[in-house]
This record gives structure tokens, sequence and C-alpha cells, in this order.
């Protein structure tokens, strides 16, 4: 299969003169593009029509756009395009478990571009918790052995049928930006854990967080991260929203402090996304659901808020402006909240419900850019 | 079939397969093909898709794992039983359907 590249320099991007949100959903993806005020908003699509797309990503090194997608009877692949959506074609080699393993891929995740140093390098987490890497761009994919071979790994992560009810799943695929063979991940359920030798081997990083649906009130590994993220800038700080709160972790600590105590009591600090500032370490977004009784994850009392912590986490701010004050039962998935690059970011997140919503003063106001689309699964922005 | 081409599909192991719509972007939207299978090894539905693989590049994993089985959601017709054992004989001149189940909202 012959290569294409596409010919953006990555580096157009972090200058951000544009956005473009690749929003998969259980229905296909789409586009929204916006102009260089982010004021006018252009949709696009869809691509796939009727396929559960789980996440899209566009490489901010190469251009390369990769939609990871299923149907309801037909297995999980990865398509590929290299000239920003126009075509498409599928990968040779899917994400798939070892013959004989007895493991299947029911679908791919996540997915994450490797380390700047490695342009053709991908990364997918799968449901259940596999890993995998592509080496040329995302044409064909081989298990991480040293993960999906790991004689702790079921320990870890628990049967193939345990977890969400969408199925158990490896996301958060972190490269530090400062050395490619360091890594991380996370599991629902399974905790984070970390890789210092490109995934050969690795360690459980959960000290601090809770874990209050296991019998063990500190577990080594167990846990449930609905999303981890790297913040940019100062890669020794990982931001992290869990099943039982919010949390940081300043390397090379191994101890999470919880964060999500500044959140107010009335609106607690259970969510599936989190997603940090593309200029400032110290600025993160939530967006807070229902996590009481049997778990409605919904907005809280049907009134959506995004909370905002410039602090690290120490103090919240609640940024509703926009947003419907009453009546609105969303939730927002762990892929489908994202920031772009520019200097004054621009906030985006997808619903259940088929909304995008966009904020380009750091969630002080909120605007719906679209509606009427199938569950949003993914939102992420180039 | 008319008896010519079922002698010929027979000489040849050559099997008609029917196509579902949520696999015709493989086939080029066609909604029937055939493939031939070698005459030396035992005619199964596991080879006959494989053969199909062949042809159409990426068909078969959208419809059998990794580990070998039948995804939950797809039935294959042999004639008029469902088969789901890859490992089945096929009988020469059997005719395939694939079929994939809807479920759902």
């Amino acid at each position: 299969m012959t290569e294409t590249r596409a010919t953006g320099a990555p580096d157009d991007r972090t200058r951000a003169h544009s956005v473009r949100l690749m929003i998969a959903t259980r229905k296909g993806l789409w586009t929204l593009a916006s102009d260089a005020a982010r004021e006018a908003w252009t949709l696009a699509g869809p691509q796939f029509l009727g396929h559960s797309v789980h996440h899209a990503m566009l490489d901010p090194r190469t251009g390369t756009m990769l939609a990871a997608a299923r149907t309801g009877h037909l297995g999980p692949t990865i398509f590929r395009s290299n000239d920003l959506d126009a075509t498409w074609r599928e990968a040779s080699r899917p994400p798939a478990f070892e013959p004989g393993s007895g493991r299947t891929v029911d679908h791919t995740f996540w997915l994450a571009p490797g380390h700047p140093s490695q342009p053709n390098v991908w990364y997918a987490g799968t449901s259940p918790q596999g890993l995998f890497r592509s080496e040329d761009g995302g044409a064909t994919w081989t298990g991480v052995a040293g993960f999906n071979a790991h004689p702790q790994r079921k320990a870890w992560c628990g049967g193939d049928q345990d977890g969400t009810p969408d199925g158990p799943k490896l996301h958060s695929i972190l490269i530090d930006p400062r050395d490619a063979r360091h890594m991380y991940i996370g599991m629902s359920s399974g905790g984070v854990f970390e890789s210092m030798d490109a995934g050969a081997d690795w360690r459980p990083l959960n000290q601090g967080v809770r874990a209050d649906f296991l019998p063990e009130p500190a577990p080594e590994f167990g846990h449930d991260p609905h999303c981890v993220r790297l913040a940019t800038g100062n890669p020794d700080r990982l931001y992290q929203q869990n099943h039982c709160g919010i949390y940081r972790l300043d390397r090379p600590g191994t101890q999470w402090q919880d964060i999500g105590v500044g959140m107010p009591q009335t609106v607690g600090a259970i969510g599936f996304p989190l997603v940090t500032h593309f200029h400032d370490p110290e600025t993160l977004w939530v967006f807070p659901m229902d996590g009481s009784d049997v778990w409605p994850r919904v907005s809280p009392g049907g009134e959506p808020a995004v909370y905002r912590s410039r602090d690290g986490g120490t103090t919240w701010q609640p940024q509703r402006n926009g947003l419907p004050p009453t009546q609105a039962w969303w939730t927002v998935k762990r892929q489908a909240m994202t920031v772009d690059r520019f200097p004054t970011a621009g906030v985006y997140f997808g619903t259940t419900s088929g909304e995008v919503w966009g904020s380009r003063d750091e969630g002080g106001t909120w605007k719906c850019l679209s509606a009427h689309l199938p569950h949003i699964y993914a939102v992420e922005a180039a | 079939m008319i008896a010519g081409e079922l002698d010929r599909a027979v000489e040849q192991h050559e099997f008609r397969i029917a196509i579902p719509g949520a696999l015709r972007s493989y086939t080029r939207q066609a909604s029937q093909v055939t493939v031939a299978l070698s005459q030396s090894s035992l005619p199964t539905l596991g080879a006959a898709l494989c053969a199909l693989d062949r042809a159409y590049p990426g068909i078969r994993f959208r419809i059998v794992d990794e580990q070998d089985h039948l995804r939950p959601h797809i039935q294959v017709f042999v004639d008029a039983a469902i088969e789901r054992n890859l490992d089945a004989p096929l009988p020469l001149g059997a005719r395939l359907m694939i079929v994939a189940a809807l479920s759902g909202g």
C-alpha cells in the first residue's frame, strides 16, 4: 500500500489560524471548520454514515487523520486520510489480539499520535483493554506485547466482560514529550500505569486515588480513571478525572492529590472529560455529571456547567454563560471535550444528545455550534 | 444455477457468495461474487472466506474475529442452513449467503 503525506507543516497549527473539530459519533464522522475569528462554523459530513466512530484524530505531526470505526455487526477497523478528510483508506491490518489468545477486539476506543521524533508511530487503545502500535501511519497495527501479554494484565484489568456498560477500555495513551519511551495509559477499569521502556513493561501509578467501589480502600490497581491528561508545557504534571474524583500528580512524585475537594458539594467531582490549556499548565476544564444514586450520568440537576481551574485544581469556577439554564440532561463523554491552540483558548464539547458547544474565550461564554447530530463520542480540535 | 454452471462450479470448486449491503463497499457494490478454491484442499467455509478476502482484502476481518470465530451478529447460510463452524466442509456447488443482523437503534 502506498503512502502519501499531507503537505501542511505541523507548526502551522500552533499558530492557530482556524479550528477544525473532528466529531466522532455513534452514527458517523462529521467535521466543523471555523473562520479565523472562530465565529462562523461550517459543518461537513457525514463520513462513514452508520458506523460507530469512537475516536477520530488529526496528527499534528503529519496531517494524517485516523478514525476508529465499527458497526453493530461488522468488526472493528481503522480508516486513514492523508488529504484532510477528502479520501479515506482502510488499515490493511487493524488492531487485533494474537490468534490463540482467546481475546477479541470489540472496538478501538482511543487513538494517539506517537512522539514527535517518530512521525509514523501511532498508538491505539481498545475495548477490552489492549494496547496496539502502528509504525506506518496507521496502515498496519501490532499488539504491544509488553502490555497485552503481561503476566499481570488480567489481574490489573479483570475479565474482558467486566467494567463499564460499553465495555472495559484502554484510553489516555500519553507520551512524554521529552522521552518517547516514557508512556502512561489509563484503563477503565485497571487504573493508571506507567512504562519507562516504550511499553515493554508497566507498573501501576495509583497511590492516593480512591476506588470506593472495591473492598480494599487503597488498592495498588483496579481503579477507574475516566480521562488522564499531561499538562502541556509541564510534562511532569498529570491530571485525572476519575470515577471517584479529580486528581493531580506532580512527577517524580507518585502520590496523586485530590483536587476535586474544591468543587461545590452540590455538583460533586465526578465526570468523564478533562482537558488542559495548550499554553498554561495550571488551567484545566472538567464537565461534571451526576454520579449519585444509580449514576444517572447527566448534568447535575439538569443544569450543565463547565468548571475551570486556573490554579491547577485548587479552586474551580463554574462556566455556564450561554448554556441552557435548566432541563438539559446531557452527558459529555471522556473524549468529547477538547481545546484548540489559540493563546486565548477555545474550548469545545459534544453531548450525548448530539450538540456541539464552543467557547472562544476559555469558557467565559458558550455558543451552540451544531445540533441534531447523533450521540457524540469524541470531539478533537486541530 | 443451471446444470452447466453447476458442473463448472463443481469441477473448479467455485462458490457463489451473496454479499450483504454492509459489506459491498469491499466488493465494489457487487451483491454476488464467486470465489474459487484450490482443488487440492478440502473446501470448507473457512477456506471460502479466506478466498473471499484474497479477492476483496479486509472483508474477512469484518465478519470473522482474530480467534477465527464468526462475529456475533453475522450469519452465514450454506444453501438453506446456518453454518457457524469455519471447518465445516462445503458441498460442491453450495451457495453461500452472508447476513449481517442489525439490532438496536
